[in-house]
């Protein structure tokens, strides 16, 4: 499934580059291989050039370099209307003009389909999506979430096999957006369409994708499931953007057996970690925990476990978890979350703690 | 929890409304909390409410009002015209003496207010020649008086002295204050002889205001109007109390009273036809009995080519047919004007809306240059480009398209006011337009071609209708400027291509008919508020976006 560059795949961008005004390249040679029925999302902070991506795959750009390749043909001449992509936009596009059914009628329409079989397809569509009650709507009258499951619906009606999203939940609240990305992650599946998705909600990302392109400064900074792109991050942006994430500075000691041992910045302890992306003894390296890693209670710690001081800033009480803010090696942001459990003890700013984890579940990455 | 109580039992009425803490109704306390803020936004308004009231408001009701004012012919022959409602134009023959009678009394005062020529205008309007007919008339009305003023100046020279006028009906109290303020003393008859000699006290009081109020001379020093001397006539020779008066001068009227008998008389009708034959033609008398109401709808009838005459409503005179022609003109005109704003601004307004910030401002600059120069500028820019010795021409003579003796007549005719018309109005059509095709997000478009729609199908089905708001918008604004136009199709317009509006014009400055300029401004605005009625009804107001 994650095998690139693989001869079956659906959709490829072989060194792909865009440059809007001559200067600056927005997408930096962007590789990337799907296979058929996949799900992926497109990752990253605003200004990545992830939208870049999926508007040239929809023919909206062109590439200034390389090539996009849909079920091994070269598309990139051509035209938008004849690529056969249905795409789902950031505010659902639904024409204000024709009621919902004429909305899901279009694609049909323009392709030649006769009126009978455009009905059928239409309350199908709408069915699937249920909303089957409001074909004679205008699009204005309707909420939030219920335009956003017509334009899921237009943009799977005439039965594309590739299927865009550009940032559809964006407008919805929080409870309607978790609810339509189960719909989508769903509908995507049962009909087995290939779906790119593009959002800057990690969350979103996480959850619904089979896999996730991690985007920043033009480049795919990884490209890997959701529970490896949490638990292994290849460099500290993936780390940092991916979930909560604790970073402590420091210099790579010794290198040996996959694990670094580590003196941070602002302490004298040295520490193991995984070595991840760093090349020899002696570099700078970041290192990254998962606040949910970070034990605190020293008795739990293997015998070898390194541990560090930490001063309390602050206990915030969350229910199901605690959640404590730590003075750790110079860093007043290092986050530690503890499961509620009769045997963990709550803290108090300013008390003194030692902390320690599992060398396994730390990640030293590039500085 | 005191709060919470009162919320829960709410106070009310008798009539089950809700009562405020004060115990008021909760309804009228609103009010007065309001009012303070209506009354402060009425007084922001205020001034260019008062504005638009004086300046606009007032001057249409004033030009509605005047279409169908008529007054003009009451108040000039005010005993005429009831004398003429014995008399019917079907009888086929001239009225008879009292209505001649009438209007030597109205005539001869009107010819002394110098308002006869001024109803003879207006009555021109109507029947030509009345004009003349009045001016000859108002000339010659002394005659008639004169005709008596010689046979009681013969029968006694006392009757040449203004004071035996004065004497015989000035009051008392007026005589007596002659002495002492002189002119300044306001003339009052004498009680009794408004009964003892009707007619001549009418017309002596109606001299004496006359010479105090507008002339300003004393009636004690002024010769009365000649027309006083046959009012004495018919007086005394109608059988007038002259046995009761018994004021001054009492044995030269018992004198005169004697001798009237022995007079020569003259009919008044002969007097009028004697002055002009026209005065025994029923068309004149028609049409003052016609337009003698206070108000009419003549203007109105003129206006779309009919008239109103004597025997009623009739269509004008073939060659007199214009307004009809005008009014088609102008609409077809307008009608064109907007066609071709649409077509020539799609377009532009298109590419302002669509093209990057910077070029989109430079074109919007290009597209207001036109607005900010004159427009008589503009106008004669376009004179100096489509004459036949023009710009146009020479280049298509120099380029051989066409024969030097055969120079394109493009101004002065219907295509020169068309082009021109549509250049001014232009701006008028793309701004509307642009503002409307700026908010439509692209990613409509974009959406339509990702669901299969060709670059045509995707503008036509999605972006058009969207566009058409702002078409509609430009479409109504364009229109209705263009059918009140008046200065481009009076400059380049000639004969052919002038617009209804040069014609109200004509009427207001040249012609000085105001009635018929205010009914052809009358039906112009009727015409505009339904045409944005019917759009109203057919597009829908909401649909039309200014920005």
């Amino acid at each position: 499934m994650l095998d690139q560059g693989a001869t079956d795949a659906f959709v490829e961008f072989e060194r792909v580059q865009k440059s809007y005004d001559g200067e600056t390249l927005v997408v930096k040679d962007l590789n990337l291989s799907m296979p058929k029925g996949e799900f992926l999302t497109m990752l990253g902070p605003s200004g990545s050039g992830k939208t870049t991506c999926l508007m040239m795959l929809a023919g909206f750009e062109t590439a200034t370099h390389g090539e996009i390749k849909l079920d091994g043909k070269p598309i990139n001449n051509i035209p938008p209307h004849k690529r056969g992509i249905g795409m789902v936009f950031q505010n659902y596009a639904l024409f204000p003009h024709m009621t919902v059914a004429e909305n899901l009628a279009f694609p049909l329409e323009v392709r030649g389909m006769g009126a009978s079989e455009r009905e059928g397809k239409v309350k199908r569509a709408l069915d699937m999506v249920q909303m089957g009650a409001f074909g004679g709507r205008r699009p204005a009258q309707l909420s939030g979430g219920q335009q956003q499951r017509i334009a899921l619906a237009r943009a799977l009606v005439f039965e594309p096999e590739l299927v865009l999203m550009d940032e559809p939940l964006g407008a919805l609240d929080k409870q309607l957006r978790e609810h339509m990305q189960f719909e989508i992650t769903r509908l995507a599946h049962d009909l087995g369409i290939t779906t790119v998705y593009v959002t800057h909600d990690q969350t979103e990302a996480l959850t619904m994708s089979d896999r996730v392109a991690v985007f920043d400064d033009g480049r795919i900074q990884q490209l890997a499931p959701p529970d490896e792109l949490y638990e292994a991050p290849q460099n500290s942006f993936v780390a940092q953007f991916i979930g909560e994430n604790n970073t402590l500075e420091g210099v790579v000691k010794e290198l040996s057996g996959g694990i670094a041992t580590i003196k941070l910045d602002g302490s004298e302890a040295l520490i193991e970690a995984k070595a991840v992306n760093v090349e020899k003894a002696g570099d700078r390296t970041r290192v990254s925990i998962r606040p949910e890693r970070v034990e605190t209670n020293p008795d739990r710690l293997q015998d070898d476990a390194h541990t560090l001081d930490a001063e309390v800033l602050e206990f915030i009480y969350m229910g199901d978890i605690f959640r404590t803010r730590l003075k750790v090696a110079g860093n007043e942001n290092f986050i530690v979350k503890t499961r509620n459990a009769p045997d963990v003890a709550r803290m108090t700013p300013g008390q003194t703690v030692k902390i320690g984890w599992l060398p396994e579940d730390c990640r030293a990455l590039d500085a | 929890m005191s709060d919470a109580t009162a919320a829960t039992h709410q106070e009310t009425d008798a009539q089950g409304r809700l009562l405020a803490a004060d115990g008021t109704p909760l309804k009228r306390s609103l009010a007065r909390a309001l009012r303070r803020q209506k009354l402060r936004a009425l007084a922001l308004i205020a001034p260019l409410l008062i504005f638009i009231l004086v300046t606009f408001i007032a001057p249409i009701a004033d030009m509605l009002f005047r279409s169908v004012e008529n007054e003009i012919v009451a108040d000039t022959l005010p005993r005429t015209v009831v004398a003429l409602k014995e008399w019917e134009y079907a009888s086929g023959e001239a009225p008879g003496e009292p209505v001649y009678a009438a209007l030597a009394r109205d005539m001869t005062i009107a010819a002394e207010y110098k308002e006869h020529t001024r109803l003879g205008s207006r009555l021109n309007y109507e029947t030509t020649g009345i004009s003349s007919l009045f001016r000859k008339s108002g000339r010659g009305v002394e005659d008639i008086g004169e005709f008596y003023q010689d046979q009681f100046e013969d029968l006694n020279e006392a009757w040449e002295e203004p004071e035996t006028w004065a004497r015989i009906f000035g009051s008392d109290a007026w005589l007596d204050a002659q002495a002492e303020e002189g002119a300044e003393a306001t003339f009052s008859l004498r009680d009794g002889v408004a009964e003892a000699f009707p007619n001549t006290a009418e017309i002596y009081a109606a001299f004496a205001e006359f010479a105090q109020t507008e002339d300003e001379d004393n009636p004690f020093e002024e010769d009365p109007w000649p027309l006083a001397y046959a009012m004495l006539y018919e007086d005394l020779s109608g059988g007038a109390g002259v046995q009761g008066y018994s004021g001054p001068e009492a044995d030269l009227l018992q004198e005169a009273a004697a001798a009237v008998g022995g007079f020569e008389s003259q009919s008044y009708k002969a007097a009028f036809i004697d002055i002009d034959d026209d005065w025994a033609d029923i068309e004149v008398w028609g049409t003052i009995k016609a337009y003698s109401p206070r108000f009419t709808s003549g203007y109105f009838l003129n206006s779309v080519d009919l008239q109103l005459t004597p025997e009623g409503i009739e269509r004008q005179d073939e060659d007199q047919r214009i307004y009809g022609l005008l009014f088609k003109r102008t609409m077809f005109m307008s009608l064109v004007i907007t066609i071709s704003c649409i077509l020539l601004a799609y377009p532009v307004a298109f590419l302002l809306a669509n093209l990057p910030m910077r070029i989109s401002n430079l074109l919007m600059i290009l597209v207001l240059l036109p607005f900010w120069t004159s427009l008589l500028v503009r106008t004669s820019a376009w004179k100096v480009l489509l004459q036949q010795q023009g710009v146009i021409n020479d280049v298509l003579v120099w380029i051989g398209l066409v024969d030097d003796a055969n120079r394109l007549i493009m101004i002065n005719n219907q295509f020169g006011t068309i082009v021109a018309m549509t250049h001014i109005l232009l701006p008028f059509m793309i701004l509307p337009m642009y503002s409307v095709m700026q908010t439509i997000p692209p990613s409509y478009v974009r959406a339509a071609k990702s669901l299969g729609a060709t670059n045509w199908t995707a503008f036509w089905r999605v972006y058009f209708p969207q566009s058409v708001p702002g078409i509609g918008a430009g479409s109504i604004l364009v229109f209705i400027l263009a059918i009140g136009y008046y200065i481009t199709p009076a400059l380049v317009g000639g004969t052919t291509g002038t617009f209804i509006s040069n014609r109200i014009a004509y009427h207001i400055s040249s012609s000085l008919n105001w009635g018929l300029g205010a009914a052809l401004g009358a039906i112009l605005l009727a015409a505009v508020l339904i045409l944005y009625w019917a759009y109203d009804k057919i597009v829908g107001i909401d649909n039309v976006k200014l920005g």
